[in-house]
């Protein structure tokens, strides 16, 4: 029988993998500065800040540590600490 | 109408865990295009940096039907999708050309000019990081003067060719300007653009952390220092009417520009630049303003 091989791909979470381990540098939130602005799940270009209504959290099996959500925060809420 | 960002959709059209470099300017013009527009379209995406982020087989992290084709022949393949689906009676389908400016201000540029002309009915963004990124930074059409790229080791020697002008003479009911720096406008333009019907194009700014060499971390700040400085002039043409947007309406006046030097010196490709060089630079985003005014009055 022959097999038949379709090229199209099927989207996928992770794709190239958990992207959270090219990591160098990690964001990380303070909750007290933190004014839910949603600006840095705006510009994340991950995709990587999981939004609820009027809050965020990382998803670090994604983020790949760039900065620009602690770079962008307008409170400077956001840490960007070694990874370790 | 402004655009909040708590009325953006959650949905992700780009998914995580692609294969983008950090800080990506590409990666996040595509959240946003999905934002913008949602699962109603469909992407045509030749070879770039974009066809890497999508994934290598099975699997991919766009969550759209796209297809991708050879340099020369999006334009042409996206007027083709967009005649099927007018044949098949399929309506309120978006057929979007994602593409490198390498892809659309030199080799993709026939089958561009071509599909606008003849008013095909499908929307072309041009995502500018100024060279040709997934090949190892080779200057294009859209690299500015004095840049460093690998095939300009010394600062390029020509200006950047003036896409978005060039596709507003081709007479389409919209054309517009965005940067990376201002992700609301963009979407805000993008969904302006789908209401029409016929042929429309935006050209996003996305300055490369990788290709202009500056930290992952500052892709957003530098796209809006390209536009405060006057290096990037928003605008829209609606139906031949020109209007400039956001923060671009003020910057006419000189006086209100940030000083260019702010733009250049935080990035890597521009570190050998000389003063007559930067002078030069400055007269062009003179002219530039020049020929908006004589535009507007
Ligand atoms: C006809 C042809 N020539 C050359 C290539 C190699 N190539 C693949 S991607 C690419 C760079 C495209 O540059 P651009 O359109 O600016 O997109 P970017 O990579 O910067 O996102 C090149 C030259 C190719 N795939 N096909
Ligand atoms: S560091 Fe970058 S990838 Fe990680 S959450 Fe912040 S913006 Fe997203
Ligand atoms: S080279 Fe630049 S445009 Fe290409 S994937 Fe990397 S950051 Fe994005
Ligand atoms: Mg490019």
């Amino acid at each position: 029988m022959r097999e038949k091989i379709v090229p199209i791909s099927t989207p996928a979470k992770g794709a190239v993998g958990k992207t959270g381990f090219w990591r160098t540098f990690k964001p990380i939130i303070d909750r007290e500065k933190c004014i839910k602005c949603l600006l840095c799940w705006l510009y994340c270009p991950e995709g990587a800040i999981l939004r609820t209504d009027d809050d965020i959290t990382i998803d670090y099996d994604y983020c790949k540590g760039c900065g620009i959500c602690a770079n962008e925060c307008p409170r400077k809420a956001i840490e960007i600490v070694l990874e370790r | 109408m402004t655009i909040t960002i708590k009325s953006l959709s959650r949905e992700e059209y780009l998914l995580p865990g692609n294969a983008s470099c950090p800080g990506c300017p590409a990666s996040l013009g595509l959240r946003l295009l999905g934002k913008a527009l949602g699962k109603n379209m469909i992407l045509v995406v030749p070879a770039s940096c974009t066809s890497i982020i999508q994934g290598p087989y099975p699997k991919t992290s766009i969550k759209l039907p796209l297809i991708n084709v050879i340099f020369a022949s999006s334009a042409a393949t996206a007027s083709g999708i967009a005649a099927a689906l007018e044949i098949l009676g399929k309506k309120g389908v978006h057929v979007v050309c994602w593409s490198g400016d390498g892809g659309t201000v030199d080799i993709g540029l026939q089958a561009l000019s071509g599909a606008a002309e003849r008013g095909d009915n499908i929307l072309y963004i041009c995502y500018d990081n100024e060279a040709y990124m997934n090949t190892g930074i080779q200057r294009s059409g859209s690299t500015p003067y004095g840049a460093w790229t690998t095939t300009t080791v010394l600062g390029k020697r020509r200006h950047k060719k003036n896409l978005p002008m060039m596709m507003v003479v081709h007479d389409v009911p919209y054309v517009a300007t965005a940067s990376i720096g201002y992700p609301l406008d963009f979407i805000e333009k993008i969904r302006k653009a789908a209401r029409y019907k016929g042929f429309k194009y935006i050209h996003l700014l996305a300055p490369c952390p990788v290709g202009w060499r500056f930290p992952p971390s500052k892709t957003i700040e530098i796209g809006r220092l390209a536009v405060l400085t006057g290096m990037w002039p928003l605008y829209e043409v609606e139906r031949g009417k020109f209007r400039l947007t956001g923060v671009s309406r003020s910057l006419l006046d000189k006086s209100k520009r940030s000083p260019i030097v702010e733009y250049i010196k935080i990035q890597g490709r521009f570190s050998h630049i000389s003063e007559e060089e930067i002078r030069i630079l400055e007269e062009y985003v003179d002219k530039l303003w020049e020929d908006i005014r004589k535009i507007i009055s």
